[in-house]
């Protein structure tokens, strides 16, 4: 095999988490990157695009039609190995550890591979932890949403200024050694249930 | 069973499943107290695909998983990633698979003769007279959906088809669809038949796209079909955690065969983070009910087992067995380490150990010649009195893993040996 630039598809139904990978391997330069998402029709697309090495999530249910198409492309023209190289089982824990899994045509040295995999790798991780922050992010906004919302009936109902309602909020959770937002979305229920407020 | 403190970090075990109505004994161990009472927590992972069982396996994210029996020995002999990792310490029963097909395909099938209750010498031979037809027509050929390749599906599939002389992949196409989509890739038309466990089978029926024609047990009376694939290092540093767990599921699969829990296991089942499907579709499963066609049942007798006539039981004949349709269809180059490393990735000594203080029989066996029972018989057991059931192949054929070569030089029908 010559030293062509390589063919990688991308197959992720996350098309923002795609684009990332797609954007991290641009970058590494050298290769030719196609992203397509986790539909139907998928094994025609891949026998199409004929690509070297094929990243995909762990959680796509089209793993087990890749691993069906390499058995039988064992027996075709091209055949493609599982991984970079079986005794190279570091570089595939690592990858199935943050998430992804690769396929790789026989026969790719593993030099041109690995910081294919790695680069991989590392932006599977970085959306990973952009999305558990946009998850904190929107988290807490809920829960400020929850405590004004709170606040607002305890005004209405009992009379107490923005300040007093939040105070009343605040000393009732550290009594029950529980969170304001806790405190808020029981006084939320409650008045539910009791007919003055929605819920 | 009493409420016990939560088991120590030490005492857990991560446990992965596919929502197929045979992960019943490993739920059931996990969610009605089998586990406790053996002092382990088992924390339940659902996933969605085979492979990823399995590769969470080899880098320890989970110590065991509800696993199709031939898995564990592809992997072992090198097909998948990460090999020789895997052991298999007991099966997860027999049967539960249907072969269904479209409507239309039904209707051709139909016409040139096909039974309607579910034989599969007779089914087949429809099949084959309609695939000839179309090849004459020069229509498109026929595309039938197994849900992985190193699957008991795709090996009982490739020998209903061979025995009626049909040679799958030049005759007929097989392709892989997750289970819970083979009822829409069938009314979509892209595929025309799929071998798959129930309850998918059985929807397709319902929804009038799709009509069972025969199962896995017409094919093979007694055919294994899922097992309990546990790490293998896991294994070797955590005999007493794997016991337990053994012990644990065994208990599971005798109480999912008692005809008294079909209802509470159903519930089980139909749980939002199990299968998230309606009560009935699964307690008609476990009451071994086929959905035929014009609102038509089929009940069919040890369609689905979970521990009568030691189901649980890792037999290295029934390893051997998917070894020899490895090695038919091209995945496998024959050697004798691969035949000794298929068989030795099932591990009746560690199913064994783990039940001896049950006192439940064991056959004193660790391999049988497979398809040579045609009823119940009584066999020697380590304790009690234990009979195994019929095991017949549909076509007669026996399975003797002593004389594994004589067996393959049997089938007319067979792909060229892999390299």
């Amino acid at each position: 095999m010559g030293d062509r630039a390589l063919h990688i598809l991308i197959i992720d139904a996350n098309r923002i988490r795609a684009s990332i990978i797609e954007e991290g391997l641009m970058e590494a330069g050298g290769a030719r990157v196609t992203v397509v998402d986790d539909t139907t029709g998928l094994m025609r697309r891949i026998l199409e695009l004929d690509p070297d090495v094929i990243v995909i999530d762990l959680e796509s249910p089209n793993r087990d039609a890749l691993e069906h198409m390499f058995q039988v492309s064992r027996a075709a023209k091209r055949p493609v190995a599982m991984f970079v190289d079986r005794t190279d089982d570091a570089s595939i824990e690592a990858a199935i550890d943050a998430g992804v899994s690769a396929y790789v045509v026989d026969g790719l040295k593993k030099e041109r591979i690995k910081p294919i995999l790695d680069t991989a790798i590392r932006r599977f991780r970085a959306f990973e932890r952009l999305r558990l922050e946009l998850d904190q992010a929107r988290s807490e906004l809920t829960a400020r949403k929850r405590i004004e919302r709170a606040k607002g009936i305890l005004m209405r109902t009992r009379g107490l200024a923005e300040e007093e309602a939040y105070a009343l909020l605040r000393s009732t959770a550290m009594q029950q050694n529980k969170r304001i937002v806790d405190i808020a979305e029981s006084l939320i229920t409650a008045a539910g249930l009791l007919g003055g407020e929605d819920g | 069973m009493s409420p016990l403190a939560p088991a120590p970090q030490s005492m857990v075990v991560r446990l992965g499943f596919m929502p197929l109505t045979d992960c019943a004994p490993v739920v059931a161990a996990s969610l009605l107290g089998f586990a406790e009472a053996e002092g382990l927590r088992i924390k339940l992972s659902r996933e969605t695909s085979w492979a990823t069982l399995r590769d969470r396996i080899a880098v320890r994210h989970l110590d065991a998983a509800h696993m199709l029996a031939p898995m564990p020995i592809a992997a072992n002999l090198g097909l998948t990633p990460l090999t020789d990792r895997l052991v298999v310490p007991m099966a997860l029963g027999c049967g539960g698979n249907t072969i269904t097909v479209s409507a239309t395909l039904w209707s051709a099938m139909k016409a040139a003769g096909a039974p309607t209750r579910l034989e599969a010498a007779g089914t087949a031979r429809a099949l084959a007279e309609v695939a000839t037809m179309r090849k004459r027509r020069g229509a498109a050929k026929l595309v039938f959906a197994v849900v992985h390749h190193h699957s008991a599906h795709q090996y009982q599939l490739a020998y209903w088809l061979a025995a009626a002389g049909i040679m799958p992949n030049r005759d007929l196409d097989i392709v892989v669809v997750p289970p819970p989509l083979m009822p829409d890739a069938l009314a979509g038309g892209q595929i025309d038949g799929f071998c798959a466990g129930e309850p998918w089978g059985r929807i397709a029926s319902l929804a009038g796209t799709g009509r069972v024609v025969t199962t896995n047990v017409a094919i093979w009376r007694a055919s294994p079909e899922k097992v309990l694939g546990v790490g293998k290092i896991w294994a070797e540093e955590n005999p007493d955690r794997l016991s337990r767990l053994v012990r644990a599921v065994h208990k599971a699969s005798v109480w999912c065969d008692d005809p008294a829990n079909r209802t509470e296991l159903a519930g089980l089942l139909a749980r939002p983070e199990i299968f998230d499907l309606p009560v009935a579709v699964l307690r008609a499963n476990l009451e071994r009910r086929i959905a035929l066609d014009d609102g038509q049942e089929a009940t069919v007798d040890g369609f689905l087992n979970f521990a009568a006539h030691a189901a649980t039981f890792p037999w290295s004949s029934h390893a051997a067995w998917f070894y020899s349709q490895m090695v038919r269809w091209g995945d496998v180059a024959p050697s004798s380490e691969g035949y000794e490393r298929a068989r030795a990735t099932y591990r009746p000594d560690l199913h064994r150990a783990a039940l001896a203080p049950l006192d439940v029989p064991l056959p004193t066996a660790s391999a049988k010649i497979e398809g040579a029972l045609a009823a119940e018989t009584a066999v020697p057991s380590t304790t009690g009195r234990l009979s195994l059931g019929p095991d017949r192949f549909f076509d007669g054929g026996v399975f003797d893993p002593e004389r594994l070569e004589a067996y393959l030089e049997g089938f007319p029908l067979k792909s060229h040996p892999a390299r």
